[in-house]
């Protein structure tokens, strides 16, 4: 019997990735094991809009495609093990799947704080299903609300729940929210225009310690001042899903590195044929930027890795003549983002983070406004609140620092 | 042959994400919301289908 290919990980990339196989002319098994007992479902109105109203599978699932019906989704199961050599995963049942070729697509999961009196309920995370589903049961009008961290995650569920008549309080270690991709002064503004949605900030301060016996009931903050908490929400970034891999001979140092095909690297630095990682958990270098390898959390990146190894893999598996073509081409994706925070709609493209220079580029920063970020007098990023047209008007230049 | 293109605008929040992927049949208009083809031919179908792919609300469909 021909083995499958099988995909680690049955979110957007595994949908998008067995879509890709398809569309490039693999015709054979494949089989996806993601550990969520849910189908694919799109994951960024987990902390928006859906996060307002009813949360369910069906509001949020992925139409799935005639092509791939005859893939074997098997939901609930974690994959605990790799053995590359053999070319088998071990499942949390116990169960082994031999594989032809082998698509890391585990992604990503929150960073939880760690305190003493950390056993309590009434914490949450925004990442799964389920986690938006426990956490809109809770954003109860009159709930005081506290946020650990301020990114673009912090800030969205603070606007979601503030609008759902919670007392929001959001409380983070730097000095402004999102001031590390955005830059001080875009920072600066978001953070006025939520406080004058009623959201307070209390920035430069860390939570030390939780207070209450079975249930959150307020937080102790490194100030020694103590807020009183009904539901906390933990926003302070992710770790990749990587622990399956060890014991294998792939770099899994933060994310699984890849080349540019998306091949996973060893840690002797040889390519694996056979081994593929996508999304979030993949970390490669983008050719627009530089040859440093990085994770990219931002919503395009699985698609388009997931294309890139439907690409290389179909015409490996079909031995395509144009094989030694197709692992040549540039793959070059341009990084694509967005946020929706009260009545902000904000969009950028690139990787702003990588920025020595800021500048207001279009509109005025109390309305509607363009930032451009450069690094060595480049353009690297654009990103705006409205005037999206002109936003976008910048995307091809920044794809074209590939080439 | 055609096909039809239809976008929930009760869903559609004119991110424009779709623009990139199907130049021809997507695109923002003065006021940045989204307008939309909504015949095309069937060779347009693989860029729909992608723009389908990056919507972020998932509003875009092909009737077939």
């Amino acid at each position: 019997m021909t083995k499958p290919v099988v995909i680690v990980g049955a979110s957007m990339g595994g949908l998008r990735v067995a879509e890709a196989l398809r569309r490039f002319g693999y015709a054979g098994p494949i089989t996806a094991i993601g550990d969520e007992p849910y189908a694919p479902y799109n994951r960024p109105p987990l902390s928006k809009e859906v996060l307002a109203k009813e949360v369910s599978h069906e509001a949020v699932a992925f139409a799935q495609r005639p092509a791939t019906e005859d893939v074997n989704w098997v939901l609930g199961t974690r994959v605990v093990s790799a053995d590359v050599d053999h070319k088998t995963v071990t499942d949390s049942n116990g169960e082994t799947h031999a594989y032809s070729a082998l698509i890391a697509a585990t992604g990503l999961r929150p960073k939880r704080l760690q305190v003493p009196n950390g056993e309590l309920a009434g914490r949450h995370a925004v990442r799964t299903l389920d986690d938006a589903i426990g956490l809109r049961a809770a954003l109860v009008p009159g709930a005081r609300v506290v946020i650990l961290g301020a990114g673009f995650i912090g800030c969205e569920v603070a606007a979601t729940a503030r609008k759902l008549g919670c007392e929001v309080t959001v409380v983070a270690p730097g000095a402004h929210p999102i001031v590390r991709p955005l830059g001080v002064e875009l920072a600066k503004e978001i953070q006025r225009r939520h406080e004058a949605e009623g959201v307070r900030f209390l920035m430069k301060t860390t939570i030390t310690d939780l207070i209450g016996t079975a249930r959150v009931e307020g937080v102790q903050l490194d100030s020694g001042e103590q807020l009183d908490c009904d539901v906390l929400v933990e926003a302070i970034g992710s770790h990749a899903n990587t622990e399956w891999l060890e014991g294998t001979d792939i770099d899994i140092a933060d994310g699984i590195l890849t080349d540019n095909a998306m091949r996973a690297i060893r840690t002797d630095g040889t390519v694996h044929e056979d081994v593929f990682a996508i999304g979030d958990v993949a970390k490669f270098a983008n050719p627009i930027f530089d040859e440093v390898a990085r994770r990219v959390e931002h919503w395009n990146i699985p698609t388009d890795t997931a294309k890139r190894v439907g690409q290389v893999l179909g015409a490996k598996l079909n031995s395509a003549e144009n094989w030694p073509s197709v692992l040549d081409e540039q793959f070059a994706p341009v990084p694509s983002f967005w946020s929706d925070q009260f009545e902000m709609h904000i969009l950028a493209f690139g990787l702003l983070a990588l920025a020595d220079d800021i500048k207001l580029i279009a509109g005025e920063i109390e309305g509607d406004c363009v930032f451009g970020y450069y690094r060595a007098g480049t353009m690297v990023g654009v990103c705006g609140i409205g005037l999206r047209s002109t936003v976008q008007s910048y995307r091809a230049a920044i794809g074209s620092l590939a080439s | 042959m055609t096909i039809k293109i239809d976008v929930d605008m009760t869903k559609c929040q004119h991110y424009g994400q779709c623009v990139f992927e199907a130049p021809n049949i997507f695109r923002l208009n003065n006021d940045d919301k989204l307008e939309y083809t909504a015949e095309a031919d069937d060779s347009e179908r693989a860029n729909v289908e992608a723009a389908i792919d990056v919507c972020p609300m998932q509003a875009i469909f092909i009737v077939d």
